[in-house]
């Protein structure tokens, strides 16, 4: 660490290997040829042509949209509770019980979803989105409780003792006091929810059978075919359905209040 | 939840009937009923069976030193990156956070993928070699431990750096000053003051990225050759190929046990509510 040159030098390499495969899948999906060379030497839009062109691929951003959808409301929901549990009551091992809410993304994901499997298949429910949505809301569920357990601490405590002192119900507290503060962070938790849903891979895998494919699957299914272009457009899909949802989350962090904002991821 | 005053603890209770039905029930009863087919004694027959096969013994020898490898990876490239980022403001800070929170967000198989194309017989790097006359065949880079090295390694990449970053985020800069107002060098302060300090995070950071790692599938099935078999791997395709559920159930069983002994490690060490990077 001594001499300064060396540092900065390293950090813009890191970024640069951090930054360049996503960067480069996304130019190599503008590519106008049926090869994958970089720099292209034409591009076109042929390649997400032929992905939104192909029915079986817009089944799959439907699958991939339904199921993530419902595994954002029920996480979201359960999340808030549990996160403002966590955070307003006196009960005892709460760390114990966070860190037990965590485990569906410490437990190998293998694990989870053979288990899943095990249950689905006996209730023939192979391929139904509602129920993988129900599956994914269990992976999503860590992502929201964290998000949530760092925005209600900024909470003010005494905002809702004067509501309760004033007759407010404890329902009334959440819906008029706690939701409307909590709201910025409340959004986060529900893009960052529809995001882990929208990218697994695993569980979406043996639950999805024929019928409910979401896209990962089916790039993961393509992938052990041969590594076609159509790949390139799909993922850079995917990367900007990313980077939408860091955006609008970047936009919600600013309308927090100052006290609130300051922090960095 | 329409109680006046009364204690909010109730409401955990949603979520602990979601992940009590669609996850504990699951695991308990896949177990129960996979390993309940046959009498005690003859189950732990097998278990040591499979445990002890050749194929569970290298997938295991495989799995944890490929664990180990992009647990020191990760902490070595990672370091410099989370002291530059607990040390930067302003816009420098902002692009090395974004290029970390970037990969990070990006799905799994979107991440392998890119590595794929690049790591390739024909990738971009090969197509680079090549061009620049370095090389006249193309370099092995995918399909070997190499391959799965690269991309786990990106993929756990971000877990690392935001954990240590969380760590040194807390650690004073006036101590390291006054080192060197003492009359130490850079290099004696940072190795006397800094970095034990940062040694919190580094215990954390390299527990997580071995937990994730031990339990990998995705990465290591796309860009590992067909010898370099992960257990997760092994597990998938008990499941899939040989319908074997009992060996995927005795497989699964131990990765499970290694993983929350692991997790219970880095409960104890670490503040959980701080994981991944959370609430920074």
């Amino acid at each position: 660490m001594n001499g300064r040159g060396f540092l900065p030098v390293y950090i813009g390499l890191a970024c640069l290997v951090l930054m360049a495969p996503i960067v480069i899948v996304c130019v190599l999906a503008f590519s106008g040829q049926g090869y994958l060379r970089f720099p292209p030497e034409s591009l076109s839009l042929r390649w997400f042509a032929a992905f939104f062109g192909d029915g079986r691929w817009r089944q799959s951003l439907w699958s991939s949209t339904m199921i993530a959808l419902i595994a954002c409301a029920i996480s979201t929901v359960l999340g808030f509770f549990a996160a403002y549990a966590l955070v307003r009551s006196d009960m005892r091992a709460k760390k114990m019980m966070l860190s037990f809410m965590l485990l569906p993304i410490i437990i190998p994901h293998v694990i989870t979803a053979i288990a899943m499997y095990f249950l689905t298949a006996r209730f023939g429910l192979v391929g139904n989105v509602v129920w993988i949505g129900l599956c994914h809301a269990v992976v999503a569920l860590p992502v929201v409780v964290l998000i949530l357990l760092s925005a209600m601490q900024a909470v003010d405590l005494n905002l809702e003792r004067a509501a309760l002192s004033l007759g407010a119900s404890r329902a009334r507290v959440l819906l008029r006091v706690v939701i409307p503060i909590a709201l910025p962070g409340i959004l986060s938790a529900a893009l960052f929810a529809f995001l882990a849903s929208f990218d697994e891979l695993i569980i979406a895998l043996f639950l999805s059978g024929a019928r409910a494919q979401t896209l990962p699957v089916r790039i993961w299914n393509s992938l052990h075919l041969e590594i076609e272009p159509v790949i390139a457009a799909v993922s850079a899909f995917l990367i900007a359905v990313t980077g939408v949802v860091l955006l609008v989350d970047g936009a919600v962090r600013r309308l927090r209040a100052p006290s609130m904002a300051g922090g960095a991821a | 939840m329409s109680q006046r005053m009364g204690d909010p603890a109730l409401m955990i209770l949603p979520a602990f009937a979601l992940l009590g039905a669609l996850f504990v029930v699951p695991l308990v009863w896949f177990f129960i009923g996979v390993l309940s087919e046959e009498s005690p004694g003859e189950m732990i027959e097998r278990g040591v069976a499979v445990l002890s096969s050749r194929a569970a013994v290298t997938a295991l020898i495989t799995t944890n030193w490929i664990a180990l490898l992009v647990t020191g990876v990760t902490l070595l490239a990672g370091y410099p990156i989370a002291y530059y980022l607990a040390m930067s403001t302003g816009w420098r800070f902002a692009v090395v956070l974004f290029c970390i929170i970037v990969p990070y967000f990006t799905s799994v198989i979107v991440r392998t993928y890119s590595w794929m194309v690049l790591l390739g017989r024909n990738g971009l790097i090969n197509q680079a070699l090549r061009a620049a006359g370095l090389t006249d065949a193309p370099l092995p880079l995918l399909y070997n431990k190499f391959g799965i090295l690269i991309g786990m390694s990106y993929v756990l990449m971000p877990y690392m750096i935001l954990t240590l970053y969380a760590a040194m985020r807390g650690i004073d800069p006036s101590l390291v000053r006054a080192a060197h107002g003492l009359g130490a060098s850079r290099a004696y302060a940072f190795w006397k003051v800094y970095f034990p300090l940062s040694l919190h995070g580094v215990v954390s950071g390299s527990l997580i990225v071995f937990i994730l790692a031990i339990g990998f599938f995705i990465t290591p099935a796309l860009m590992g050759g067909p010898s370099d078999v992960m257990i997760a791997m092994l597990i998938e395709r008990a499941v899939e190929i040989t319908l074997d559920w009992p060996s995927a159930a005795f497989m699964s069983l131990l990765l499970l046990a290694a993983t929350l002994l692991l997790y219970a490690i880095y409960y104890k060490v670490t503040d959980v509510r701080r994981m991944m990077g959370a609430a920074t």
